[in-house]
């Protein structure tokens, strides 16, 4: 592959998400989505600009501002047969669909004694950083990973952003996509053709040997840059990004553990009650002797998310906060 | 409308199924032999009934807590309901949902709900497939007056009409929401006034009276399969027994004179009333029919209690899918 060519499959984020569902859509025809505003205008991200010329209003569909028939649409469409992705705006409303979520998605197949089968997609988008407040920016994927019958994934580059859109559409389980809205342009690789990044499967995009951050999502970014201000200080960090967050490859983790001795787990959503929570629960049962300290977190504060800027970057984990927590852990 | 003996005969036989499955499932509940809740649909079967005869097998229904009724109206079988009420192996859902979530998908029944007014959505979705598919299929989904009351009825009834999806709305006007009369918690008496405000047509029914069910059904999934998109039907009609279980927990939410007057109008004796009299089924011939139902039923008692408990390991299975091959 030529530089030229490689350069001209750059994609942001956001687009890497579009492209992903206007290709499982020409594969496909059982594959629509529905959602507010993800029609005729594209989506307020502009995720599903042009879908709605290229595909019309039966399978790109807009509809009221009714986040609880939005997600019964799909539940009910799939357990006909359809494929569909329905989309809730932010993240922060998938509280106002929550019974169709938790009590109905989630646990069909279950009730109904595994008859039912649910290929259904709900996309949202979340994270904090534009000054968007309290009920528009939070990180909720530790509420979801907590019910049965639920996966979900937070992409962290447009390449997964691709392919784990494509994963979660061909599964056959309710599965929520997390997007993150400051990443939405950030630019990466994105093959042309159509593939799946499994669910289910982390990554260590950074191999090293002091100590492990896991994390995901947009703070894989600030891990990275964390990483590279440690490495001057002599530590190596491993950097593991679990792209789905429920089922969670803790076999990626534990086995990190076990070469790294020091585990750092890194995100966005509150520390209390996080994925860190479990995360370091599960290692402490499998990987305890490996350990060489207690097992580090860094998150968001125990506060709703605020608007003023200079507040939201207290509240928001970075960089420079996330060396903190791994040079603690560390002792340094 | 003209309707056959046929379709008589077989409204009667719906009706009569449901009643007497309910009536055992009292009993057996009385006799502590069946776990956990047990919502009754004796004094409503005219409404599951007229309705789900005025469908094709391939279209589809949503249910309630008091969802057995219409599992038996769209054809559902005895053995496996009595298995499924008894948690055992053997029952529709493997004895993992019990009465609140009983279904049969393969009739199209996309399940009983233990969440008020959840179904709604979820009929509404299924609408949407049939109209995505253009196959003609209609989906109708059942609801109480109580369930008139939450969002997702609402949201869901503005969508279907918004998106003039193939839906028919059935009120099961009962007048009680559980344990509270419908006048503490609504200020209009008819719940179909709120069609109006989604652009719906609706209709009132005499829920007692199975024909004037299945004749507005019969119109309303009309309505829906040419593409005309969603309407309403408000049946109203009358829990004969508790809002679960049989005996009234000693709650005075309800008098027995209002009781009784409902059951001098109960929906099988009216219309046995009517075949009888228009020599479609004599009362020799209708109770021939009872006896049958009730010796099928009694089956289905028996097979149930043979049937084995499920395995612990299933506790562990049908929570996620496979990935597609």
């Amino acid at each position: 592959m030529t530089v030229t060519e490689k350069e001209a499959r750059t994609l942001t984020y956001g687009a890497a998400f579009n492209e992903g569902l206007r290709q499982v859509m020409e594969e496909d025809p059982d594959v629509f989505f529905a959602g507010e505003d993800v029609g005729k205008a594209g989506g307020v991200f502009g995720s599903f600009v042009g879908l709605n010329d290229a595909f019309g209003d039966l399978r790109a569909v807009d509809t009221p501002i009714s986040e609880q028939a939005i997600v019964g649409l799909g539940i009910g469409a799939a357990v006909t047969g359809l494929r569909p992705v329905v989309d809730l705006m932010f993240m922060d409303f998938i509280l106002v669909a929550m019974d169709q979520i938790a009590n109905q998605a989630a646990k069909l197949k279950y009730m109904f004694g595994g008859k039912a089968t649910l290929p259904l997609t709900i996309t949202t988008s979340a994270g904090a950083g534009l000054s968007a407040a309290a009920q528009h920016s939070q990180s909720l994927e530790a509420i979801l990973c907590h019910i049965p019958g639920l996966k979900v994934v937070m992409p962290s580059n447009p390449h997964d952003a691709k392919g784990l859109l494509v994963a979660c559409i061909r599964d056959n389980n309710p599965t929520v996509y997390v997007k993150n809205k400051r990443l939405l342009g950030l630019k990466g690789d994105v093959p042309e053709d159509l593939y799946e990044v499994p669910i289910g499967v982390a990554n260590v995009i950074r191999p090293g040997s002091s100590v492990t951050v896991v994390t995901y999502g947009r703070m894989v970014q600030e891990s990275a840059k964390a990483a590279d201000e440690l490495a001057g200080e002599g530590v190596d960090c491993e950097i593991i990004d679990l792209r789905t967050v429920q089922p969670l490859d803790i076999d990626a983790v534990t086995t990190s553990a076990r070469k790294t001795g020091n585990i750092v787990v890194v995100h966005e959503a509150v520390r209390f009650g996080g994925l860190g929570a479990e995360i370091a629960s599960q290692v402490q049962e499998q990987a305890f002797d490996y350990l060489d300290a207690p097992v580090g977190r860094v998150g968001a504060p125990f506060t709703p998310v605020p608007f003023s800027p200079s507040l939201e970057a207290e509240y928001v984990p970075n960089a420079d906060r996330i060396a903190e927590g791994i040079r603690e852990t560390l002792g340094m | 409308m003209q309707l056959s003996e046929d379709v008589l005969l077989d409204m009667h036989h719906r009706m009569v199924r449901i009643r007497h499955f309910e009536e055992a499932a009292g009993r057996l509940a009385e006799e502590s032999r069946l776990p956990g809740f047990l919502h009754l649909y004796v004094g409503e079967e005219a409404v599951a009934a007229g309705v789900c005869v005025a469908l094709n097998d391939d279209d589809q229904i949503s249910s309630t807590h008091r969802g057995h009724g219409h599992l038996v109206a769209k054809g559902g079988d005895f053995e496996r309901m009595m298995a499924e009420l008894m948690g055992k192996a053997t029952g529709y859902c493997k004895g993992k949902g019990g009465s609140m979530h009983i279904c049969d998908l393969d009739l199209g029944m996309l399940g009983a709900n233990g969440i008020v007014g959840a179904g709604v959505p979820i009929a509404v979705g299924a609408g949407f497939a049939n109209k995505y598919r253009d196959d003609g299929r209609v989906s109708v989904v059942f609801f109480g007056d109580g369930a008139s009351n939450i969002g997702a009825f609402h949201e869901a009834a503005n969508m279907a009409a918004a998106l003039v999806l193939p839906v028919v709305f059935v009120c099961e006007n009962n007048e009680y929401g559980e344990f509270t009369p419908r006048e503490r918690t609504m200020a209009i008496t008819d719940v179909v006034d709120r069609a109006a405000g989604y652009g719906m047509p609706g209709v009132i029914v005499d829920g007692m009276d199975v024909v004037a069910v299945h004749e507005a059904a019969t119109e309303a999934v009309a309505l829906a399969r040419s593409g005309q998109g969603p309407s309403f039907i408000e049946a109203k009609t009358y829990r004969f027994y508790n809002h679960h279980g049989v005996q009234t927990l000693g709650m005075k939410y309800r008098s027995d004179e209002e009781l009784a007057e409902w059951k001098k109008r109960d929906p099988i004796d009216l219309f046995e009333a009517r075949l009888a009299e228009s020599g479609v089924l004599t009362a020799e011939d209708a109770q021939a029919v009872h006896e049958r139902v009730a010796g099928a039923v009694e089956q289905a008692i028996v097979f149930a209690e043979e049937s084995p408990l499920p395995k612990a390991e299933s506790l562990y299975e049908d929570v996620y899918s496979g990935v597609t091959p």
